[in-house]
């Protein structure tokens, strides 16, 4: 398809946007933008926009599902694909109009800027991004290359490492004792707190604390803890277990904050396009995509639409806020833009919903609550006064990892046989078992002896235990 | 400052990253069908079809497995123009798109593929592991195909006479003539016998393999569908078999109860029939057929007969004699005898009837379910033989 604009068309408005993005006070890293076709996309989708990546079938199968929903026209592709880098790299489709290019680069300073100020990314080393993408894939490509190991022992490790990969910690902000300070901590549990009253109470026990117990308290990294715990693994199977780890950790943020990061980035494109003082048939065309984009999807939850909408009515609250509420909160102390960027740096979906999203909110995005019954999905519950609160929590377990089930290694010689014993905090959502079986299988292999896991179903504690090849279930008393 | 990296078609021609991947995938794709290859043939949507229909089929074993959360996981939705009211359905549960936006939820992994039928046929020979070799124990028939032209000659007969070489080789000897005698220009110039140029004919041996499937069943009242399908299932197989190894099968439906009928396949396999069983009835059509179009020195013969075993017992002496002739003369002749679970024993005798007969290449099968189905099939096969007569 021919372009009508040329990439100095590009420039042209990637300058006015900049400018734009200065005065509005956003803080983006450098930008680059790559020009790829429809082909190109679809591989950096599977890839997470990564130019170098490891091999893995996986990877492969992906493509071929978003290759036949776009063939088929089922789904389209996204306008743009933005990677949490320094510089951060961003893709345009060049078969895409010159309207759909303007919204696109202004969506993307959006994002980039919130890569760079949310608390979550923190933890992502951005200025390292692109090269340790490269250095795991090569790192990869040289073991499936190793006549000593080979493609069949490599794909099974990481299929295995895959299925744990998002078992990690969520909140990587908060720092993760190191085992010295884990013994220390424990140490100091263990001596009872100060008693005022010593002289008339009865002097209180001293539990000897059972140090010998790994871990020390429940951990939350899988794979780390199988790497570091199992002697048995070879350097490279402990090598690329980290692979996977630090991936996995990478992507984290980006699970956390879909719904903020998504709105946050409509909210922008909006307000920039709005002060571009764009042609009439450009215009035109922005309102159209600008509303195709922003639908809220019947039936499932649009993070674009969500997303602007909590971020819109923030600002509003905080530059007009009604009489109840300067009532109930006193008076604003930050005009509405302050507060959206202090939001931008301190929230993740959890907290941003859970503060932000007022009753209503909720009513005016229509939210309701559906369970599963039978093979169908049906409304359990509507935003109305009763019930809004309900709504909301369901759906803060369903963003970001909350769809993951906490699961955490309690001890890894249960039973002194080195069984590894893992529990699953239960929140109300049951496990399906098909694949708690699948990947517990995934588990044993790691790990190189037996299995088990606490978890509870249909609200009966369970105890399912992966040894000799199979899975046992037994209700725990 | 903002950097542009403008689109480069050839980079995008040469870099098609995804090509290993998604080879890989294929490949796993491929065994998981192969692991589940009786599950799959199982099905009942593959039996009949069409060799270039393209099926789906569900695979097991290639999905990414992780912890994710089962049913009883409530969601939230927008809801629509309408206001939605508690009681309404949303979805589809499981296979319905959901969040689709949410692409970071492990959310379960449904997975079917497309494959051809073409291409499950050549997997499941390929789990058979049947050697190379078998294919040379197949009978072949050679045949003297028609003459086929092959150079010249100077010395034939007359009517492979190539008059344009002739021509061609006189004008030759005449110029060559010309140039040492130039007088001889004004004399006449004859045709020689040098000059004479024959066709070369070689008769063309060609190796033909023809087979014929005889595919004999039993339509009393008491084959019911259920019977039916199975007996479908294992004739498919047979039949797609064969046309792997043989350039040239024909297949053959024998219906009967106390009479034979030869039928088309759509009888075959849709018209019911009532009344009583003669199985002898069925054999003695078959060697009718075999004996008036499909003689065993030129034809592989396959036969098979499925039946519920229920035939009257004056039938069966019969029968026997009627199995052993058949036996004969064919490569393999089997009698599967379809039993589905639940349907009541009543102590079938033909199996044991048949036990009978020592030729190793006759095969009793039974089926009970449809998972039996490729296991049985395996087993008739396994008996295949060599057959010393054929040249």
């Amino acid at each position: 398809m021919a372009t009508s604009y040329t990439v100095e068309d590009l420039e042209r408005w990637d300058e006015r946007i900049t400018k734009l993005v200065q005065r509005f006070g956003l803080d983006p890293y450098p930008q680059e933008f790559e020009i790829c076709d429809h082909e190109d996309m679809l591989s950096y989708m599977v890839y997470s926009g990564m130019p170098a990546h490891y091999p893995h079938w996986s990877y492969g199968k992906n493509f071929e599902k978003l290759k036949t929903l776009y063939d088929y026209g089922v789904s389209g592709l996204p306008y743009e694909m933005v990677i949490n880098s320094n510089p951060s790299i961003a893709y345009l489709m060049r078969d895409n109009s010159l309207a759909l290019q303007v919204l696109t680069i202004a969506h993307v300073y959006g994002h980039n800027d919130f890569f760079k100020n949310n608390f979550t990314f923190k933890s992502t080393r951005a200025q390292y991004t692109i090269e340790s993408f490269k250095s795991h894939a090569n790192r990869v490509r040289h073991y499936v290359e190793d006549p000593s190991i080979g493609l069949e022992k490599v794909e099974a490790l990481l299929d295995a490492a895959h299925a744990l990969s998002l078992q990690c910690r969520r909140n990587l902000a908060i720092k993760k004792p190191s085992a010295e300070e884990e013994l220390q901590l424990k140490l100091a549990e263990t001596e009872p707190a100060a008693d005022p009253f010593s002289t008339v109470h009865r002097r209180r026990e001293r539990v000897e604390p059972d140090l010998k117990r790994v871990p020390l308290y429940p951990d939350e990294d899988l794979l780390l803890f199988i790497r570091d715990h199992n002697p048995q693994l070879a350097e490279w199977e402990r090598d690329l277990l980290t692979t996977v780890h630090e991936q996995a950790q990478y992507f984290v943020p980006q699970i956390e904050t879909k719904i903020m990061n998504e709105g946050w980035a409509s909210f922008w494109h909006k307000k920039i396009l709005e002060s571009l003082d764009l042609p009439q048939e450009l215009h035109l065309e922005f309102i159209v995509r600008h509303t195709q984009v922003l639908r809220p999807s019947p039936g499932s939850l649009n993070p674009y639409h969500v997303g602007m909408k909590v971020w819109e009515d923030i600002e509003k609250r905080w530059n007009n806020p009604s009489p109840e509420e300067i009532e109930t909160f006193g008076p604003r102390k930050k005009n509405g833009m302050d507060k959206l960027f202090e939001v931008r740096e301190v929230e993740r979906d959890a907290s941003f919903l859970r503060r932000y999203l007022t009753e209503e909110l909720m009513r005016e995005l229509n939210l309701f609550e559906y369970s599963n019954r039978g093979n169908e999905q049906v409304v359990t519950r509507v935003a109305d006064k009763d019930n809004w609160r309900q709504i909301k929590d369901t759906l803060i377990q369903s963003v970001g990892t909350g769809t993951i089930p906490v699961i955490k290694v309690e001890d890894s010689d249960y039973k002194k046989d080195r069984t590894l014993l893992l529990k699953h905090f239960h929140d109300g959502r049951d496990l399906q078992l098909e694949y708690a079986e699948k990947t517990l299988r995934y588990v044993h292999q790691l790990w190189g002896h037996d299995v088990a896991m606490e978890t509870v179903i249909e609200k009966n504690p369970t105890f399912l235990s992966f040894a000799d090849d199979k899975l046992s279930i037994r209700k725990s008393a | 400052m903002t950097i542009f990296r403008p689109f480069n078609p050839s980079a995008g021609q040469r870099s098609d990253r995804t090509a290993g991947d998604r080879l890989r995938h294929r490949q796993k794709v491929r065994e998981a069908i192969r692991n589940n290859i009786g599950d799959i043939i199982a099905e009942e949507s593959i039996i009949g079809k069409d060799k270039h229909r393209i099926i789906k089929v569900p695979i097991r074993g290639i999905k990414e497995y992780r912890f994710v959360y089962g049913d009883n996981t409530p969601g939230v939705g927008q809801g629509g123009d309408g206001e939605p009211k508690p009681g309404d359905v949303v979805g589809q549960g499981k296979d319905g798109q959901g969040n689709q936006q949410a692409g970071d939820k492990p959310g379960v992994d449904y997975y079917e593929t497309d494959v051809s039928l073409d291409e499950i046929i050549e997997l499941m020979f390929e789990d058979l592991e049947l050697p190379d070799l078998e294919r040379k124990r197949l009978r072949q028939i050679e045949v003297e195909r028609l003459f086929r032209q092959k150079g010249f000659r100077r010395k034939g007969i007359r009517v492979r006479l190539d008059k344009k070489r002739t021509a061609r080789s006189r004008v030759k000897r005449k110029k060559a003539t010309l140039k040492r005698h130039p007088m001889a220009a004004t004399a006449r110039f004859p045709f020689h016998k040098d000059d004479l140029r024959y066709h070369h004919t070689i008769t063309d041996i060609r190796n033909e393999s023809n087979a014929v499937v005889l595919c004999i069943m039993d339509t009393s009242g008491s084959m019911d569908r259920v019977k039916k399908y199975l007996a479908r299932s294992f004739f498919f197989l047979l039949y797609q078999f064969i046309c792997t190894r043989y350039q040239n099968v024909e297949i053959v439906f024998i219906a009967h109860h106390t009479e034979a009928f030869e039928v088309t396949e759509e009888e075959f396999f849709h018209k019911g029939e009532s009344g009583g069983t003669f199985i002898s009835s069925g054999y003695i059509k078959a060697l009718e057929i075999i004996e008036a179009r499909y003689h065993p020195a030129l034809w592989n013969v396959y036969a098979f007969h499925c039946s519920d075993g229920d035939n009257f017992d004056s039938d069966n002496p019969a029968a026997l004699k009627a199995a052993q002739e058949l036996t004969k003369i064919s490569n393999l002749f089997g009698y599967g005898e379809i039993k589905p679970l639940g349907s009541g024993y009543y102590g079938s005798t033909m199996i044991q009837f048949f036990s009978q007969i020592q030729e190793a290449n006759f095969q009793t099968v039974q089926i009970q379910k449809k998972e039996d189905i490729w296991a049985s099939f395996k087993t008739f096969l396994s008996k295949d033989r060599v057959r010393e007569d054929a040249a």
